[in-house]
């Protein structure tokens, strides 16, 4: 902060190129006061939110499935692991040609870069899975879907939270880059439309708010591992 | 008519190439603890989970009376469950609600546990997750114990108390008990029979019967003389005249 003030100060950069602090403060109130940063918010989290749960609603259950069926899995891992290192950004084309602009491209294209890491991660933690689990579920008669219920799926969950952090944060860089050439609103298209109208300081403004945003999403996914059954999965 | 819980006729498991077991048959008594050693890697686990059914044997049979818990070396018990729920799940045969609550609290006191009920496995020391762990395996008229090195991860002394309270549960709950263990003198303060393993493939090498009064202490003559029995026998110790440490 203070170094940003000083490099300003100096004048050596253009206030266009390198817009100061002050000049940021006031664009950051004009764009509370008109009510764009609101509805820009808005937008980027509902498309985060729904791409993010529709991926976490399928994937993890994609992912036990798959790790407890080994032909499935010998099928699918190829698959996932292209996916999974194929830049979600890549898909970008053929979500404008099969979404056109607005919320839908934007969210395919999250769903995109969280499903297939989900799915990765949720077979490697039924993989590591202690097998002394499976040998008490067995002397216990637990078997089938309250197996699934009981054991594999709480002994997991430490290593889901993680995962979930991970993918919450690509998604959350995702639809920045989606919106700015898929989008008519949200805080990437802010960016864009801020940047061709040379306001660099609401450029500026943005990247504030989206670096916020991303720490706060973060940080409540990390509350998740306060929950007193997976407090074991972090003190090991 | 058979009245033994656990009897094996020449037992043998190989895991692909590697023979792990080979022509095991032995026969558990009602009411009998049996302590099985042998060196590491001879397949005193592999046995333990052909018994509790977890495992098929390549040839031979196990013939089970009863129903078998297992009380495993360390992690046996769910960590994302309280030490109460723990032991619920051997209770889950139970179908009174009441019935279940009142066995759960005549556990934990038999374990002296009652204030840790609702505290997770990690926020207990090894020797109480061990202890949560006994009373989940004895929960719900277990018949057979079986137990893979139970108090291995544990230090020398918390690992004789621990011996001093199985016996006391045993007292309380009898069980036909499995033990494996590759600490002789262990075996030898717990077991009426111990059954030494050959290296691998494990094969039974001698058994020893044991018939003294529990608990004894690891000093007992008979103890002693049953690990220096087991030693002789191994080839571990020279002098099969000779007891006494000597230079």
């Amino acid at each position: 902060m203070g170094l940003w003030t000083a490099l300003s100060a100096t004048g050596i950069f253009l206030p266009s190129v390198f817009p100061p602090p002050l000049r940021v403060a006031r664009g950051f109130a004009d764009e509370l006061r008109s009510g764009r940063m609101l509805t820009d918010i808005v937008a980027s989290l509902f498309r985060v939110g729904m791409g993010f749960c529709t991926a976490v609603a399928l994937g993890i259950p994609a992912g036990l499935f798959v790790a407890h069926h080994k032909r499935w899995r010998a099928a699918f891992s190829p698959a996932i692991n292209f996916f999974r290192n194929l830049s979600p950004l890549a898909w970008i084309p053929f979500a404008i040609l099969w979404f056109g602009v607005g919320d839908l491209p934007a969210i395919f294209l999250i769903f995109l870069s969280s499903i297939f890491p989900l799915v990765l991660a949720t077979m490697v933690a039924v993989d590591e899975i202690p097998s002394v689990y499976f040998r008490v579920a067995h002397e216990h008669n637990i078997s089938g879907w309250e197996l699934v219920r009981r054991v594999t799926f709480p002994a997991i969950v430490p290593h889901l939270i993680t995962a979930l952090r991970v993918t919450a944060g690509v998604a959350w860089l995702v639809v920045v880059a989606a919106e700015m050439v898929a989008g008519r609103d949200g805080l990437g298209f802010a960016i864009m439309d801020s940047r061709n109208g040379l306001r660099t300081d609401l450029v500026v403004v943005g990247m504030i708010v989206i670096g916020t945003i991303g720490v706060v999403i973060d940080r409540l996914i990390t509350n998740l591992t306060r929950m007193p059954s997976v407090r074991w999965g972090y003190e090991r | 008519m058979n009245d033994s819980p656990l009897q094996t006729i020449k037992l043998s498991r190989s895991f692909g190439a590697v023979e792990a077991l080979r022509d095991i048959s032995l026969k558990v008594a009602r009411g009998e603890f049996v302590a099985i050693v042998g060196p590491s890697g001879c397949g005193k686990t592999t046995l333990l989970s052909l018994f509790s059914g977890y495992d098929k044997p390549t040839s031979g049979t196990v013939i089970r009376n009863g129903r078998v818990r297992t009380v495993f070396q360390r992690d046996g018990l769910f960590p994302w469950l309280t030490c109460a729920e723990n032991i619920g799940l051997g209770l889950r045969g139970l179908s009174d609600s009441g019935e279940r609550q009142e066995h759960m609290r005549r556990l934990l006191e038999l374990i002296n546990l009652n204030g840790f009920s609702k505290r997770y496995p990690h926020q207990l020391s090894g020797g109480m997750r061990q202890l949560v762990e006994l009373a989940r395996a004895l929960a719900g008229d277990t018949d057979i114990l079986l137990m893979d090195e139970p108090f291995s991860a544990l230090d020398y002394l918390l690992r004789l108390r621990m011996r001093g309270e199985l016996v006391r549960l045993l007292h309380e709950c009898p069980r036909t008990v499995v033990f494996v263990t590759h600490d002789i003198e262990e075996a030898a303060q717990l077991a009426d029979r111990i059954i030494v393993l050959t290296e691998r493939p494990g094969r039974i090498r001698t058994e020893v019967t044991l018939d003294a009064p529990r608990p004894r202490s690891p000093t007992d003559p008979i103890v002693v003389g049953a690990v220096h029995r087991i030693l002789t026998d191994m080839g571990l110790e020279s002098d099969p005249s000779a007891p006494e440490f000597s230079l």
